[in-house]
């Protein structure tokens, strides 16, 4: 790489923007790089969409890519930057999970059901994105609903890992993940329901932070299971990552759980300097069914935590177990009333019947089979009868997962642990085995139960050449804390420099 | 129904009249008049992504209403999702509250027609959203209108504890009053505004166990409410002496026929799949606000009607009909406050027999009427100081009615005041017995009711201005003299 060393003045830099390829250039890069004059947004918006050309009909990642709206809007915001204008994003070429509701452009949620569907509103954190003056490339791939961990529930086709295209990206937000791995887009934002923004992290070696509940407004995102739901940024650094989710934090007044808290300065916090930051390592999170080479990897790097000045303490997150069959009790049970509005009566398609009850019934076959188990499961969950044994006792251990966070809080800064227990599985691996993939989640989806925030930064390889992702985890609203960590460790290491050759 | 007693409870289900709709910033429309699905937004359509943010106004006036009828108020506040499929229902539950709903634990008074005071329970005031409109064609198909989706909804649920057709419309008229009171609901029957649904069940005297009850819907009026009560009793009644079950069914009422009929059958409870809803958090109200709503509370009509009696000496009559429209008791009561401070029985008598006949005449409401208060009194004062007579008074107020002029104005324009000049009639009376001296004779050999002859011809000859005291004193005087 060498363009940190090489940026020692802008006629280098310029040199540099003209000889390479400009998407290897991180966001914070471009960004320098935009505000300096030596590149424009349409150049860089150009060299995303060829790059996207070249390789996403191996990766698919995007289920649709707004090439002209992109150019327009590169367009636009080169005669902004030229203007003098300096917005955060101004010019950046970003994507956004097809979760996320984008005005006049198609919003699928990776189902059949919302086929066709344009919107005529914008999600907030989209409109924050168009206030920092970003560029829309797409639209990105995801598990129907978001209910998934690979991608491959998506009812249009599945993502492939851009380090193994056999393989999966991770999900539900591997589109987004693959993308900014696979360089077609200089960050994402994803949804983190149960780790579906830190596991495809993981899986693509690139940075996934999911903030605190309410921290991003989750007005205009499609809801899975609604207080799980948390907008996520995607980036190849963690300072890209802080650069996004700087421009689109933030209270909104529409969205009742939104915090209305505000956003401290996140980029200034990332000083490299953890000297004396608490450490936890919960030792429910080195346990059997964890993969040896993750394990080794994630060891390695909490003791470089320890180099940089960490001090690391074991702590235990007692409850742990329990967090899988909460988390489902209550994101099946939130998703079944979630998407009882599908009935294509004023949106989406509708399929003809006998009757408008006939009518909406054919219609909701639209849903695709683990989308249906979803609601069938939560569905029951909410019977009269059940809800006591079910959802009502999973809102009763929901508040011991709090707990446990609240207790480990009160010694330590940081949780630090493995995010996946293993490294990227091939695609139909686990796709018939729902029970594997829900493990696939255990180590993420107890955050999605608190209150706290957490991300995932690259750590090291396996022996297959698979990216392993470190979860750091904070407390409530604390992400300028695991930030500077995550960057601590990234400026120590080189993982993330790593890029995947794509199609080998 | 002499071996059975009649358990009724009755669900209200009254819309609020605030500025905006319960989760959105869409305005509350007429749904009658306004053309279908223009005040609608992504959020009352139910749209992906779209989240309810809780109106502060639906709040206040519903926590008016739980205060006005004496309930135990629930400081946090949690509101549940109702899921059921209907494609009025646009996100398939419907934002209401059901564990802890506003208000617990009220009450109600209500007068019945013997006299006596019954006190009804009301288990809960809570807080919902209204649905859409489903219309179906005749020709099949259907359509569906979303301007009432997600307006506010006050559900007022009561104890089981009214026993006949005539409580439970004693009972729903003075919640309409009390809600038309406090200023959050029109009343509105007919546009479904204010919707009244008995749960009607009977059971043997003297029992305790509930009976199975039917529940009737689509009452567009308290005479329907009544009736279809009444019919209900009697029917399951009836159903019982036969030896068999009641069926536990929704019924609505043929007003041609005057009897209820099926309309559906629940065959088992729905299951409503109650759960918080994950995108409002509880609601948590401030002591000292809902104090300060309290206090700020108007005198409800119970109140005020007593204190007409007490204070105006009202006969219970006239205080009911001033305080039945709080718009029209206070006209009423600014009127008494307007020097010189009239007697408050003769305003009544002045707004209940005329006034209110005029409003009815032209189908014009108290806010309509182009009559001020202050103009009803200075009218009255020229009738008591027999500037212009009664009868000449209610034509006054009249033209005052359809042209806005005050009464003054009218009198001097038409020339209506009494003639009162003592000489002038005098002058006219001789004329008249003059003129008509075979009558004279008639009556001085006996023919007294030829007097109301005289009466009559003198106030022609005046056009109707005379003042009909003076004449009556002064004819007297002239008759006399003639006899001697
Ligand atoms: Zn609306």
């Amino acid at each position: 790489m060498g363009v940190q060393e090489a940026m020692t003045g802008p006629s280098v830099l310029f040199f540099f923007v003209n000889a390479m390829d400009l998407t290897t250039l991180t966001l914070t890069e471009l960004r320098d790089a935009l505000w300096a004059g030596q590149v424009t947004s349409v150049v860089a918006t150009e060299a995303m969409l060829d790059r996207i050309v070249a390789v996403d009909n191996e990766v698919k990642s995007y289920l649709t890519v707004t090439d002209d709206l992109a150019l327009e809007q590169a367009a636009a915001a080169d005669k902004r930057l030229a203007a003098g204008e300096r917005t955060p994003l101004l010019g950046v070429p970003v994507a956004v999970k097809d979760m996320f509701c984008t005005r006049g452009v198609a919003t699928t949620a990776g189902s059949k059901i919302l086929e066709g569907f344009v919107p005529p509103y914008n999600a907030f954190v989209v409109d924050k994105l168009a206030e920092a003056g970003a560029v829309l490339l797409g639209k990105t791939n995801t598990d129907e609903f978001a209910m998934g961990s690979s991608t491959e529930t998506s009812a249009y086709f599945a993502t492939h890992n851009p380090w193994d295209l056999e393989r999966v990206p991770g999900g539900s937000s591997g589109g987004s993940a693959a993308a900014v791995a696979g360089r077609m887009a200089y960050a994402a934002f994803g949804t983190d329901t149960g780790g579906s923004v830190r596991q495809p992290a993981s899986f693509c070696n690139i940075v996934g932070l999911r903030p605190t509940y309410g921290r991003m407004s989750r007005w205009g995102v499609v809801a899975y299971a609604s207080s799980l739901d948390q907008v996520g940024v995607f980036g190849r650094t963690v300072a890209d990552v802080t650069a996004m989710f700087q421009a689109t934090a933030g209270f909104d007044p529409r969205d009742s759980t939104s915090l209305n808290v505000p956003v401290p300065n996140y980029e200034a916090a990332l000083t490299g300097d953890i000297r004396g930051l608490r450490v936890g390592v919960p030792k429910e999170y080195f346990i059997e069914g964890l993969d040896g080479e993750v394990e080794t990897a994630v060891r390695a790097a909490i003791n470089q935590l320890a180099d940089l000045g960490a001090d690391i303490r074991e702590i235990s997150l007692p409850h742990s177990r329990y967090a899988l069959p909460i988390y489902y009790l209550i994101a099946t049970a939130e998703a079944s009333t979630n998407l009882a509005r599908y009935d294509g009566v004023r949106y989406g398609p509708r399929v003809a019947g006998a009757d408008v009850i006939d009518s909406v019934q054919k219609t909701r076959a639209l849903f695709g089979a683990e989308t249906k188990k979803r609601i069938m499961l939560g569905t029951y969950a909410l019977s009269t009868g059940y809800y006591d044994e079910y959802y009502g006792k999973a809102l009763q251990g929901r508040t011991l997962i709090i707990n446990d966070f609240n207790k480990a809080f009160a010694d330590v800064d940081v949780i630090a642990g493995p995010v996946s227990p293993t490294t990227a599985f091939k695609l139909g691996e686990k796709v018939n085995d729902s029970l594997a993939l829900f493990l696939a989640d255990i180590f993420t989806l107890p955050l999605n139960l608190s209150a706290s925030c957490g991300l995932s930064v690259p750590c090291g390889f396996d022996g297959r050449g698979l990216p392993i992702g470190l979860q750091l985890i904070g407390n409530t609203l604390q992400e300028a804390t695991i930030l500077n960590a995550a960057f601590a460790y990234e400026q120590a290491t080189e993982w993330h420099l790593r890029q995947p050759v794509i199609g080998g | 129904m002499s071996k059975y007693e009649a358990v009724i409870g009755l669900e209200i289900h009254a819309e609020l009249m605030t500025n905006s709709k319960m989760f959105c910033g869409c305005r509350v429309v007429d749904s009658v008049e306004a053309p279908p699905n223009t005040a609608v937004c992504p959020v009352c359509l139910g749209m992906p992504g779209m989240l309810p943010v809780v109106n502060a106004q639906a709040v206040e006036y519903a926590l008016r209403v739980a205060l006005a009828l004496n309930c135990t108020i629930n400081l946090h506040n949690v509101f549940a999702r109702k899921n059921y499929f209907y494609p009025d229902l646009p996100k398939s539950y419907q934002i209401s509250q059901y564990e802890r709903p506003l208000g617990i634990k009220g009450w109600l008074d209500i007068e019945l027609e013997n006299g006596e005071t019954k006190r009804i329970g009301i288990r809960r005031v809570h807080m919902e959203e209204d649905t859409g409109k489903l219309t179906h064609l005749d020709g099949g198909g259907s359509l569906v209108d979303y301007n009432r989706s997600s307006v506010p909804l006050l559900e007022i649920v009561s104890e089981p504890d009214i026993r006949s057709g005539e409580e439970a419309r004693a009972y729903a008229t003075r919640i309409r009053q009390i809600l038309r009171y406090l200023g959050v609901n029109s009343g509105d029957m007919e546009k479904g505004v204010f919707r009244v649904e008995p749960n009607i069940s009977i059971r043997p005297v003297g029992t305790a166990a509930f009976g199975t009850r039917t529940e009737l819907k689509n009452l567009n009026s308290f005479r329907v409410l009544a009736d279809g009560t009444d019919y209900e009793l009697v029917r399951q009644a009836a159903v019982l002496d036969a030896g068999r079950q009641v069926v536990q069914e929704t019924r609505g009422w043929h007003e041609g026929r005057r009897e209820t009929f099926s309309q559906r059958i629940k065959e088992e409870a729905e299951d409503y799949r109650y759960l918080p809803d994950p995108d409002l958090p509880p609601l948590h109200l401030d002591a000292t606000w809902v104090e300060e709503v309290r206090a700020a509370l108007p005198e409800l009509p119970q109140a005020k009607l007593a204190r007409y009696r007490a204070d105006f000496g009202l006969s219970a009559y006239d205080a009911a009909v001033l305080t039945e429209d709080r718009t029209v008791a206070e006209w009423f009561e600014t009127a008494v406050s307007i020097p010189p401070h009239l007697n408050p029985k003769t305003i009544a008598n002045w707004v209940i027999n005329e006034l209110f006949r005029l409003m009815n005449e032209s189908k014009q409401s108290i806010d309509d009427i182009r009559v001020s208060p202050a103009g009803l009194v200075e009218l009255i004062g020229l009738v008591e100081k027999q500037t212009i007579n009664n009868n000449t008074g209610k034509e006054v107020l009249a033209e005052m009615f359809a042209s806005g002029q005050s009464g003054t104005a009218v009198v001097e324009a038409k020339g209506l005041a009494q003639i009162s000049d003592e000489a002038a009639l005098a002058a006219t009376i001789k004329q008249i017995l003059a003129d008509n001296a075979a009558m004279v004779e008639r009556y001085m050999n006996g023919e007294a009711k030829l007097r109301g002859f005289f009466m009559g011809q003198v106030m022609q000859a005046t056009q109707g201005k005379a003042n009909p005291k003076l004449v009556n004193q002064l004819l007297g005087q002239a008759l006399n003299q003639a006899e001697k």
